[in-house]
This record gives C-alpha cells, sequence and structure tokens, in this order.
C-alpha cells in the first residue's frame, strides 16, 4: 500500500520554477531518500508535502486521499505528518518536555499525565530521558534534533518528513542522529528524507530519488543509483561528492 | 574566583595582584572625580547671586511639609490610574497586534481597522483626545455616561495602546518564521500557534521596550487634571497658587521620581535578563 503519492507537482517562486511536474511514490514502511544538488527541489518538495507551501499544480494523496484537494483542512493534514528541520526548530521557550507535549495536548487534546508519560517514554527510549525538563540552549546540536524527531513521532505520524536533518551538525554529532533514524526505520515508520549524507543514503534507504531542475530523473534501489548511475545528470552528481569525499 | 583547594601558579597570582591593585585605583579616581564635579556644583549653585531667592521659594522645608499630605492624596490617584491604564493598555495594545497579524480576505477589515487604530492614535496628541473625551464626551447627555476619571483614563488607554501595539507588533515579527513553520507542520492551528509559540516569545522579547512605556505613562497618567480631576501635580499647582511659593512642585517632583525608581529597575533587570539570553542563545 501507498502512504504518499505525489503526481506532477509544479512550484514556482517568483517565476523560478521549482518543482517541475514531480512524480512520487512511497510506500508503506519504506524509507524513501532524496538526493540532489541545492535548489532541485528537494526541501521544497518536502514543504509542499506538509502542505507548508501552496501548490502550482498537481495532486498529493496521503494514505489514498487527496490533501491537496481545496477544501481540505491543512491542520488535520499536518497531524498525521511529522516533520523535522534542517535547524531543529524547537521551541527555545519551551522546556524538552514541553516541546514534545504540546501538539499531543493541543492538537490531539490528551491530559498533560497522558501526554508527559507517553513524551518521557519516548524520550526515554531515545536516550534523551535526563533532558526533559531542560531547555533546548541547554542541549547539543544532535541532542536538540534528536528532541525535534521524538517531538515529530509523539504526534504518531503515518510518515515523517526529514529535512537534511543532519546539514547542521558537527559531523562526530551526525552519527547519533543517523542511528535513530536507523531505529525508525526497523520499527517501520515510512520516511521521506533530504540528505546530503550519500553512504547514509545506501545505508538506510529502500529508494533513492535523484532531483534535478524540479523533476526525480533516476530512481531505484539505492545500489542502482548510487552505484550504477544511468542517466547523465547523476552521474555528473555522484561524481562531485566523491571528488569532495563524501561517498 | 578559583577555588581554596588549587595552588595558583606565580603568573596567575601576579595577574589578581594586578587586577587588585587597578581596581582599587579606579575606584579611587571615581570617588575624586565625584567628589569634585559635586563641590563644584554645589559652589557654583550655592554660590550664585540670586541663592538665597531661589532657596526660599523652591526649597521651603515648612511649605514642603504643609503641602506635602495634599500632594500625596494627589499622587494615590496617579498610582490607581496608572496601574488601571496601565493594565488595560497592554491588554488593548496586545489584542490589537494580535488582530493585524490576522489572515485571509475576510479578516481585511478587522486588520484595516487595527492598522487604522495604531495610525490615529500614535499621530493625535494626547491632550486632544483627553479633551475630546472628557469634555466633549459628556456634552452628549447620554443615560449612563461614566465620570470624567473614567473618560480621561479610557483617552490614555487609547493613546498608549496604539504605541503598545506596534511594540508588540515587532516582537511578533521578530520571531522567526521556521518557529511557525515547526508549530504549523505539528498540526496547530494559526490561534495555537499565535498563542503557544509565537506570543510567549515576542512578549518576552518586546518586554523592555513595553516597561519602557509604561514608565511615560506614569507621568502622562497626570495629564487626566486637565479635566478636573486632581493629581499630584495639580495638587502642588493648587499649593503653590495659595502660598506663592514652588517648593510643592519640588515635592511632587522628588514623589514622582520616588514611584518611577521600582519600575526602571525592574526594566532595567529585564532589560539586562534579555540581553543576556540573547547573547547565551
Amino acid at each position: 500500500m501507498d502512504v504518499l503519492r505525489c503526481r506532477g507537482l509544479r512550484k514556482e517562486f517568483g517565476g523560478q520554477v521549482v518543482l517541475d511536474g514531480l512524480d512520487l511514490t512511497v510506500a508503506e514502511h519504506h524509507v524513501v531518500a532524496l538526493i540532489g544538488a541545492s535548489g532541485s527541489g528537494k526541501s521544497t518538495l518536502l514543504r509542499c508535502v506538509n502542505l507548508l507551501e501552496e501548490l502550482h499544480d498537481g495532486t498529493i494523496e496521503l494514505d489514498g486521499d487527496e490533501i491537496s484537494a481545496p477544501g481540505v483542512d491543512p491542520d488535520k493534514v499536518r497531524r498525521r505528518i511529522g516533520m523535522v528541520f534542517q535547524s531543529y526548530n524547537l521551541f527555545p521557550h519551551l522546556s524538552v518536555l514541553d516541546n514534545v507535549t504540546l501538539a499531543p495536548r493541543r492538537v490531539h487534546r490528551r491530559s498533560r499525565t497522558e501526554a508527559e508519560a507517553h513524551a518521557r517514554e519516548l524520550l526515554d527510549r531515545m536516550g534523551l530521558g535526563a533532558k526533559a525538563d531542560a531547555f533546548p540552549d541547554r542541549l547539543s546540536g544532535g541532542q536538540q534534533q534528536r528532541v525535534a524527531i521524538v517531538r515529530a513521532l509523539a504526534n504518531s505520524p503515518r510518515l515523517l518528513l526529514l529535512d537534511e536533518v543532519t546539514s547542521a551538525l558537527d559531523p562526530e554529532l551526525v552519527g547519533e542522529v543517523l542511528t535513530m533514524i536507523r531505529d525508525l526505520k526497523a520499527e517501520g515508520l515510512t520516511m521521506v528524507l533530504a540528505t546530503h549524507e550519500m553512504s547514509f543514503a545506501r545505508d538506510v534507504a529502500d529508494q533513492v530519488c535523484f532531483l534535478d531542475g524540479g523533476r526525480v530523473i533516476e530512481a531505484g534501489p539505492p545500489e542502482q543509483v548510487l552505484g550504477e548511475p544511468t542517466h547523465p545528470r547523476t552521474r555528473q552528481f555522484l561524481a562531485r561528492i566523491i571528488e569532495a569525499g563524501r561517498l | 574566583m578559583s577555588t581554596s583547594a588549587h595552588l595558583l601558579s606565580p603568573a596567575q597570582r601576579a595577574r589578581v595582584a594586578y587586577r587588585r591593585r587597578q581596581t582599587m585605583l579606579s575606584v579611587l579616581i571615581a570617588a575624586a572625580s565625584t567628589a569634585a564635579v559635586g563641590t563644584l556644583l554645589a559652589v557654583a549653585v550655592t554660590g550664585a547671586p540670586g541663592w538665597e531667592r531661589v532657596r526660599q521659594t523652591f526649597l521651603d522645608p515648612q511649605i514642603a511639609r504643609d503641602a506635602l499630605p495634599r500632594v500625596l492624596t494627589g499622587l494615590w490617584l496617579n498610582v490607581r490610574l496608572l496601574v488601571c491604564c496601565a493594565v488595560a493598555a497592554l491588554l488593548l495594545g496586545l489584542l490589537i497586534a494580535v488582530l493585524r497579524t490576522l489572515r485571509g480576505p475576510v479578516f481585511f477589515p478587522i486588520r484595516a481597522l487595527a492598522a487604522g487604530y495604531t495610525y490615529v492614535f500614535r499621530g493625535l496628541p494626547l491632550i486632544i483626545v483627553l479633551y475630546v473625551l472628557t469634555l466633549g464626551a459628556p456634552g452628549l447627555r447620554l443615560q449612563g455616561m461614566p465620570s470624567v476619571l473614567v473618560l480621561g483614563g479610557a483617552a490614555l488607554v487609547l493613546t498608549y495602546s496604539g504605541y503598545l501595539a506596534e511594540v508588540f507588533r515587532a516582537g511578533i515579527e521578530s520571531v522567526h518564521p521556521s518557529q511557525l513553520a515547526a508549530a504549523r507542520s505539528l498540526g496547530l492551528t494559526h490561534r495555537q500557534t499565535m498563542r503557544h509559540v509565537v506570543l510567549p516569545q515576542a512578549v518576552r522579547r518586546v518586554a523592555p521596550p513595553l516597561l519602557n512605556d509604561i514608565v511615560a505613562l506614569q507621568k502622562d497618567v497626570g495629564l487626566v487634571a486637565l479635566a478636573g480631576p486632581i493629581d499630584a501635580v495639580r495638587a502642588a499647582q493648587i499649593a503653590t497658587a495659595q502660598t506663592f511659593n514652588y517648593t510643592p512642585y519640588i515635592v511632587a517632583g522628588v514623589l514622582f521620581v520616588l514611584l518611577a525608581i521600582p519600575l526602571i529597575a525592574v526594566t532595567d533587570r529585564v532589560t539586562l535578563r534579555a540581553a543576556r539570553r540573547q547573547s547565551g542563545g
């Protein structure tokens, strides 16, 4: 069964076409890695799927419901999709626990005790139990990003979108975040992640999509897309990555 | 400070001794220069040819003692008015700032009204608002017209909420869009995002300028005296008219400063905390 189905997505910013008829399908329990140069549309795609950006054409289906249809309440859609950002975006005035319980309490109307018990359980499982009462500015970048992932998970999303979640981290902190994502895959969570970590994409993804000029121009199992790319643009991109020593 | 258990190296001991000497020296210099300036000022004022006259007309202890109860009674009015007007103006200002952030075509009239409000009441001199409300409004002879004091308070609230709304709006706009994206991505509605994510950060950030406006309001509440109620300055004016001596004004002035000190101290502390948080985060 497909969790996400995007057809012919188009998005422009001030006349510049960022998504140009993009198609993407994500099956349940699958992890899809989006790769491609900066400006290829990876982040815009994720933001469009979460209805944070207005579409200029195309349709998006979540579990078979068309969420891009007119009259759909975007707030209700976003409850079913988790999103994690490159710069963590934790709420600085709230403790870790309050960051995690905000949506369960306000959106899902859980009681404080219930939401906090669930949040503490999640934080414990992710090795962040000791940080529950700390404020975000007391945490390392890696810890902040892991809290941001827990915050998204507290909504029990059908689909988790990860937008270059390790790009802002020091190299020695990248590992802890990637380990966490690997654990989530083992639990069967459906994820779409935009990443520059090619070795991680190869390791964790069921499917790798290479984006260029606002379209998916090559998609397939990681061994194929990263190992034996057929499209010249993919080869060129990977050659540059290898040159930079990142694969 | 270094701990007692740790034995300092000679280099560090020399540094500590040097720093201590420097501190002593700067304290001494500050004390000497303050004393010199103070003496100069005192000599210049008390040595002036008209000093005796000025001392009698502005600094008469007996008249100060006599005027104090009346000025204090007036000041009590200032304090009560300040508390009520500050609370009302902060709430109204916040409401207007939030109304200006509403999106969607339905809210256009509300947005336009809120924007117009801040334009009109920031542009209009307070005294004119006061006169229109306290002298004009009762002239309508409507039933249930509140007292002049309440109308005067309303004029202050209208004017100050215009300023405060803009301060709040600056705070709201200073919250980074990524915070909104994060809140909306969790499924929070626009209203919940405002209430739980944007406003708490915005208000904290603009607390110092807000308090600064309240300090200014503290002095302007006295303007209701233009419409009749007797505040501290008006009480001093009456006392002055009876004695042909300006000492009551000095009494009122000193009381106003004393009243402002706690508020200013709070403002400074809040500013400091905000600055520290910003540099720390």
